[in-house]
């Protein structure tokens, strides 16, 4: 995808909605729908991931999540996490669409639990029944350029590689295939998963995506509404870094000060 | 259940807002619109799910 000219209006558009904000957070794994709701705020995120889940009939005056997060304020994007085989996703989408009344969605099929890697066959296999039914899928996918060219192919309105397994905080492991998928896609292009800390998030962005969508990073930070403003400056650092294009590296030094003059 | 009621009562009656859950009846999702037209049959099995903190 092509720099943008003026950084000013620097936006992103995914299925023909335009964002400001290039950070994606998830809203799992927090103490309270409070500290939740501070941390959103915070990260300055356009869109949050969500999960469907079924209610508790047994205790239906719990808060919920929509209390605290305006789904008319920002963007719901219903996740698949936790789906192992395409038709659970695809059934828990077709659940979330009616829940929501909106087609844009985030897919992940996973293959194993212990590394929560993807399972692509599925994946792909889940993409091109969505897109079928109206879906405009986002997914997650490996870090792999023919895999993410296969699922734009089949409709995926964004590609979403791991940098390293879900919750694990390990940065980002490949910074060569991220480059190959930026480089080769047509769609956004957004990491998703692996980010630990400030710096993965401004690398992710420094390699030219679009985005970075993380929830773990943010939610187990001793302070998660504090690591949420760092994760804010961070993808904005990484982006400006990105526009204004980093200087060569050299191997050996090259002074900084001129050499004329010098006594 | 006694007697026929639609889905939207049946939520109702859970103490559920039929705006804020999706439903699937026998594997088949109920569109919302048709939420008040649609009765609950004996031997019907439901999903009722909503939004949730997610990664």
């Amino acid at each position: 995808m092509n720099a943008p000219r003026s950084v000013n209006s620097d936006t992103w558009a995914v299925a023909g909605r335009t964002f400001s904000s290039r950070l994606i957070v998830g809203t799992g794994k927090y103490k309270s729908l409070e500290e939740n709701a501070a941390a959103v705020e915070a990260s300055g995120a356009e869109i949050v991931t969500v999960a469907v889940r079924r209610v508790n009939i047994s205790d239906p005056s719990q808060p919920m999540l929509t209390d605290f997060i305006d789904p008319k304020k920002v963007t719901y994007l219903p996740n698949t996490a936790g789906c192992f085989t395409a038709d659970d996703a695809i059934r828990t989408l077709r659940l979330a669409r009616e829940a929501g009344g909106w087609n844009l969605v985030k897919l992940e099929v996973l293959g194993e639990a212990k590394t929560l890697y993807p399972d692509m066959r599925e994946t792909l296999k889940a993409t091109e029944v969505l897109v079928k039914e109206g879906f405009e899928p986002m997914v997650y996918c490996v870090d792999d350029p023919i895999a993410a060219k296969q699922l734009e192919e089949a409709g995926a309105v964004a590609i979403m590689p791991l940098g390293a397994p879900i919750g694990s905080g390990l940065g980002i492991q490949n910074r060569v295939t991220i480059r190959l998928i930026v480089e080769g896609a047509g769609v956004p292009v957004l990491v998703d998963a692996g980010v630990g800390t400030a710096s993965d998030a401004a690398q992710a962005m420094e390699l030219g995506c679009d985005g970075v969508l993380m929830n773990t990073a943010i939610a187990e930070a001793k302070d998660p509404v504090l690591m949420a403003r760092a994760m804010k400056a961070a993808v904005e650092a990484g982006r400006l870094a990105y526009l204004a294009g980093r200087m060569q590296k050299r191997r050996y030094a090259d002074p900084s000060s001129p050499l004329a003059g010098l006594i | 259940m006694a007697g026929r009621i639609s889905i939207a009562a049946m939520l109702s009656e859970l103490g559920l807002d039929p705006g804020k859950v999706a439903v699937e009846r026998n594997l088949e999702i109920v569109p919302r619109s048709t939420l008040h037209d649609v009765s609950v049959e004996d031997g019907d099995a439901f999903e009722i799910v909503h939004f949730v903190g997610g990664g």
